[in-house]
């Protein structure tokens, strides 16, 4: 009896330890969103079964999907960025007044200057903080925090209005919709109304594809986690950690700058108000999607799904007349608490079996 | 002649590596500042006030007015970091709850109840304010303690969610307090020209310096800050200590809250303590605490919370207006964490050894 129990033992063992931490997390995390939206379907039926709703959630949160990823980039060397949520709004307030400055005629310049600047904003950014917190070794936190705070002051600084562009060409860039064959839907009038993505949704997931495969083939990719894994061992395979964590901070910063342009091309305005919180949500779907606070440990589909799965619930409670807007907040909060918890329990009975397993083996 | 020289800069090199050394510095440099931008800068005042009672009015009481949530937060603060080694990033939205909860009792008396009944009420409401902070500060401290989660992303749940629950335990209602008694603790108590909240600061300080000096709290705190699994093994719990810290700031929490909405007799869940958490951060930062745990010294953060307040309003005095403030503020805490920081405090060090070696090799020379 007692030694079939111990066979038992061992196999589970065997088969979780065939499970790395970041498959285990991005399991829960998928499976989590599938039966979120499957009960969403099912219960509440407002629109959740037509692809469209599903599109709209890919509509409001493109430019979180690639603040996510930068922010998972960092964490995984085990840093954190706080700034980018107001770098976001920084970006839309700076590009929505060189626009309508162009607009008026009163400098020349064009849609891609826009696009120039606002990938300059996000890298400058990410090259202080990055050179601050690498280099000179400070937290990240509280360096990031500063950035946040300037980054706030600044936007009010360029401008303390709300400014809505009104410059044709990227007007009908904002207006631009990407029509998605057969999976449209027929409305009461029996008309066929096409589903469709705005372009934003489409550079936001080449840029998860592209970070998905920088992180998983490329050197400089492994060594992120290399470095976040355990900064010494790291050190003495001959990665430059310095550069590195340099590095993390300045592709999140860039994503700062690509997401605020998105936020820009889907809000169409720039506002002091613009993206608040952006950096809380960033960084909860990060969690929710099995990045690791400790570092070393991420997943670039996971914060995809991190960012949906965030974002159906927020849809979900506001379907459910729960529209309060403190409802909203206090669900996130909740959500990231209990992903918290599940994280930090994984991570304590993952090492008591690993300790256990090698009191085995001795 | 030599001995006396190198007993001058080694006294030199003590007032340098004394923790009050920077924020009086700062202190100082900022006072220089204000001084010579504006010489009524510092211009004391007894004026009759609006209520036609006599009060203190001018620049640096209002500094020192304004100040005392951030004091009394940054008591707290350090203690947190002390011990765990993170920062609680939650302490706005939580002062905002403890608000919250007290207007929630006291929106309840009529407008011209009795002395007695209205003091019962307010010592009642204080008390579960007191109660819900801490409870808040117990949570974030289990996660800390218990989930082992950094401190900065555990609190980062009440960060987001706080001022949410704060307009819900109220309905979002905007309430405003009418009875002026309300009001005393925020602004001035008849017949007392300094402002209440500096006293209740004082109460606050001399209550934390009582527990410093008749219990362990400090070398426990700093001796989990430093290596949590060796004070265990000395018999210290970490995880108490972790949560008592943080139970403590929510007290502190608790204590702003009342000053807060005391002020201005209402609350708007939004805006309340805006920004408070990176101030009271700064005041721990500024008063060369090392933000990583560890060693602590409480009279450099009340300095460095000082220091902050006294920004902020020189800020004001140049005309720079509240929600451009955070850019500037940010400028300079950056230049002060910079020049802080042991890092660049090392390479200054070094490049003064090279600079003496070399006017050492150079006096060789010259010998031969």
């Amino acid at each position: 009896m007692s030694v079939n129990s111990n066979t038992l033992g061992e196999n589970k063992l065997k088969k979780r330890s065939s499970l790395t931490d970041s498959n285990l997390l991005l399991i829960i995390t998928i499976a989590v969103f599938f039966t979120m939206y499957a009960c969403a379907v099912v219960f509440l039926k407002q629109g959740f079964l037509k692809p469209q709703m599903f599109f709209n959630i890919l509509n409001e949160n493109a430019s979180l999907l690639v603040l996510s990823c930068g922010m998972t980039l960092v964490m995984i060397t085990g840093g954190i960025d706080i700034s980018v949520g107001q770098v976001t709004s920084l970006v839309c307030m700076s590009c929505a007044v060189y626009l309508q400055k162009v607009n008026d005629g009163v400098i020349s310049g064009n849609v891609f200057t826009s696009m120039c600047i606002a990938l300059a904003i996000g890298l400058a950014f990410g090259i202080v903080q990055g050179f601050l917190v690498a280099y000179l070794e400070f937290q990240p936190f509280i360096v990031t925090l500063a950035g946040l705070f300037f980054a706030k002051g600044m936007t009010t600084i360029v401008s303390s209005d709300r400014i809505a562009v009104t410059y044709e060409p990227f007007v009908k860039l904002c207006r631009t919709e990407v029509t998605i064959p057969f999976l449209g839907s027929v409305n009461k009038k029996g008309i066929y109304i096409p589903a469709y993505v705005e372009i934003g949704v489409i550079i936001a997931l080449a840029v998860v594809v592209l970070l998905f495969c920088f992180l998983k083939w490329t050197k400089l990719g492994r060594n992120f986690y290399a470095v976040g894994g355990n900064n010494q061992s790291a050190n003495m395979l001959g990665i430059n950690v310095k550069l590195t964590k340099f590095l993390a901070h300045v592709l999140c910063g860039l994503c700062a700058g690509i997401g605020g342009y998105l936020f820009f091309l889907h809000a169409c305005s720039g506002s002091p108000l613009h993206a608040q919180g952006a950096e809380m949500n960033a960084i909860a779907s990060s969690i929710i999607g099995g990045t690791l606070l400790s570092g070393g440990v991420g997943n670039i589909v996971g914060t995809l799904f991190g960012v949906l799965s965030l974002s159906t619930i927020k849809n979900i409670v506001t379907s459910l007349g729960l529209d309060e807007a403190w409802w909203t907040n206090i669900t996130v909060g909740a959500m990231l608490c209990v992903f918290l918890i599940i994280q930090s329990v994984i991570l304590y009975v993952r090492t008591t079996l690993r300790k256990t397993k090698s009191k085995r083996t001795n | 002649m030599t001995s006396s020289k190198t007993s001058a800069k080694g006294f030199l090199l003590k007032v340098v590596r004394n923790p009050l050394f920077f924020p009086l510095m700062a202190l100082l440099l900022l006072v220089a500042v204000n001084f010579f931008a504006d010489p009524t800068f510092f211009k004391i005042s007894l004026e009759p006030s609006s209520t036609g009672n006599l009060i203190l009015s001018g620049n640096l009481i209002s500094i020192i007015d304004n100040a005392s949530e951030l004091v009394i937060l940054a008591i707290g603060m350090t203690l947190v970091t002390s011990a765990s080694g993170g920062q609680d990033i939650s302490v706005g939205a939580t002062i905002a709850i403890a608000g919250s909860v007290i207007l929630r009792f006291v929106k309840v008396l009529p407008d011209n109840v009795s002395g007695g009944r209205f003091t019962f009420v307010l010592i009642m409401s204080f008390l579960v304010c007191v109660v819900a902070s801490a409870l808040c500060g117990a949570f974030n401290g289990a996660l800390v303690a218990f989930f082992k989660i950094q401190p900065m992303v555990a609190t980062l749940i009440l960060f987001t969610a706080g001022r949410s629950i704060a307009a819900w335990i109220n309905n979002n209602d905007n309430i405003s307090i009418n009875d002026a008694r309300f009001g005393f603790f925020g602004n001035f108590i008849p017949g007392i020209p300094v402002p209440t909240p500096v006293f209740i600061t004082a109460i606050c300080l001399i209550v934390i310096a009582l527990v410093l000096k008749f219990t362990n709290l400090r070398l426990y705190a700093q001796s989990v800050g430093i290596n949590a699994s060796s004070s265990r093994l000395n018999g210290i719990n970490p995880k108490f200590i972790k949560l008592l810290s943080f139970i403590i700031l929510g007290v502190c929490v608790a204590v702003c809250g009342f000053i807060k909405v005391s002020r201005t007799s209402s609350i708007t869940y939004s805006v309340i303590a805006n920004n408070i958490e990176m101030d009271a951060i700064l005041a721990v930062a500024l008063g060369g605490n090392n933000l990583g745990g560890g060693k602590f010294n409480l009279t450099a953060s009340v300095i460095g919370a000082y220091v902050i307040q006294f920004l902020t309003t020189t800020l004001f005095k140049f005309k720079v207006s509240s929600s451009e403030i955070s850019a500037y503020k940010a400028v300079v805490v950056i230049l002060l964490i910079i020049i802080s920081s042991p890092f660049v405090r090392k390479w200054f060090a070094d490049m003064g050894n090279k600079i003496r070696a070399k006017k050492q090799a150079n006096v060789g020379k010259e010998v031969n």
